[in-house]
């Protein structure tokens, strides 16, 4: 709807310039036969620099803007470096309080219970075992101090530690060949990831947010971080991590947001 | 002193073309890039959603993830074209600051001389020079924020990724000053709207 309405506006617009450059036409050439032929390709020309918008519907204006983003996952998937890492900060630059981002409001955050909580891991994987919070504390622990860069442009620095997303990957004896890491979560989010990002040295899954545990705002038990990708990549309680080579889309990538989403 | 052949274009068709392409990618980007920047505005002030492109902050990415293709590609041809051929020396130099004085004096007393579309005066020299930096900043401060990671020292040269935020939106309000001073010089010079349209 909006987009016809846009459409609309700039054939307004296009009309507008056409009927001033008609009149110029008009004035300017004085034999009939050369004017009539000038205003007439004046007129086509016209129709056909705008026939990207207004003689196309709102629904392949979204399709081919689906698929353009889709190139750029392509384009994205090529230009990211996998060795390339991004700034760390020290920890006075950290921002406080960090603010909180989800789907829903901080009154509507999930409380997960830590005793009942479990890490289901499926897919191209070689051990499916379901995973415990200890399991996961007892593994090999990192941290960094990165920007957390939002979709909708602000920025925030904070500090997370937990065990790298690869040797979690190596340790279930993952298909590392495969495109496609997926999430579930506790609070019904959903996303995916590529694997050369999955296996990036700053890729964590996060246990802990400022060295303490993570709160229930931020992801508690644990979240995925990625300082290499938007925030709306960064899925909190994850319950479920599996790998494949079938796109499985995202929360929001299925609304329209870029799915390879980041720096 | 030139353009006495009357049968030669005033703007070649390459130029025309990249013209035109390059006007629908600079307002899809500005109206798509006025909707995202209402997402986290960081001045004290919002674009009115009339103007916006996209209808929420994810139709808008897209058509800015879109249009800016097209705007780095098209620019590139421009600029290959325009070196290739020589205008770009021909058209645009030599430019000195007195005689930008001279024309912008002379403009705004109204007595400045548009007989000879083929040639630029002082005034439009700087202004065009000036657009295309601009838009090559756009592009490169643009690639820092779409990815930040990539590009770390055109990212440090531009104060990291929240500077470079703001560069883009200020060379955005610098193309927006130059587009409403460009429109406003077409509608004073009219016949300068044909010879972009048809070459004369």
């Amino acid at each position: 709807m909006n987009n016809n309405k846009h459409a609309n506006w700039l054939v307004e617009n296009a009309n507008m310039i056409l009927r001033d450059a008609r009149k110029e036409v008009g004035r300017v050439v004085q034999q009939p036969a050369r004017r009539a032929f000038l205003q007439r390709t004046l007129t086509l020309g016209g129709l056909s620099l705008l026939s990207g918008c207004a003689l196309v519907d709102g629904e392949s204006i979204d399709t081919a803007l689906m698929g353009i983003s889709r190139l750029n996952d392509k384009a994205q998937g090529w230009l990211f470096d996998p060795n390339r890492l991004a700034p760390t900060y020290p920890d006075s630059m950290i921002t406080r309080p960090f603010p909180f981002n989800a789907f829903y409001g901080e009154g509507d955050v999930r409380e997960v219970e830590e005793a009942g909580y479990r890490l289901e891991v499926t897919g191209l994987v070689a051990d499916k075992h379901v995973w415990s919070l200890a399991e996961l504390r007892a593994m090999p622990q990192t941290d960094q101090v990165t920007r957390h860069i939002c979709v909708e442009g602000w920025s925030a620095i904070g500090k997370w530690g937990g065990v790298p997303f690869a040797s979690f990957l190596r340790r279930v004896g993952a298909d590392l060949s495969a495109k496609y890491v997926g999430f579930k979560c506790a609070d019904d989010y959903y996303t995916s990831i590529d694997m050369p990002t999955a296996l990036h040295p700053q890729t964590l899954l996060a246990l802990t947010y400022d060295s303490q545990p993570l709160p229930p705002k931020y992801g508690f038990p644990m979240k995925l971080r990625m300082p290499t990708k938007l925030g709306y990549k960064n899925p909190k309680h994850i319950q479920a991590i599996f790998v494949t080579n079938t796109y499985p889309g995202g929360y929001w990538e299925d609304q329209g947001y870029n799915w390879f989403g980041g720096g | 002193m030139m353009n006495f052949r009357t049968d030669l274009p005033i703007h070649p068709l390459w130029l025309r073309v990249t013209h035109w392409l390059n006007a629908i990618a600079i307002l899809i980007l500005a109206m798509s890039g006025w909707r995202i920047y209402n997402a986290a505005p960081f001045f004290a002030f919002v674009i009115p959603k009339g103007i916006t492109l996209g209808g929420w902050l994810g139709g808008a990415i897209q058509w800015h993830f879109a249009a800016m293709w097209l705007l780095a590609g098209n620019g590139l041809i421009y600029l290959t074209c325009n070196v290739v051929s020589g205008r770009l020396w021909r058209k645009f130099f030599p430019l000195s600051p007195r005689a930008l004085l001279a024309d912008l004096l002379a403009a705004l007393k109204g007595t400045l001389s548009h007989a000879d579309l083929g040639q630029y005066n002082a005034v439009q020299r700087a202004a065009y020079l000036f657009v295309i930096v601009d838009a090559v900043v756009l592009i490169l401060s643009g690639l820092v924020l779409w990815k930040s990671v990539q590009f770390p020292i055109l990212r440090e040269f531009l104060g990291g990724y929240e500077a470079a935020r703001r560069v883009h939106f200020v060379a955005m309000a610098a193309m927006a000053a130059f587009v409403a001073v460009h429109l406003l010089m077409v509608a004073l010079v009219p016949r300068t709207l044909l010879a972009m349209l048809r070459g004369r």
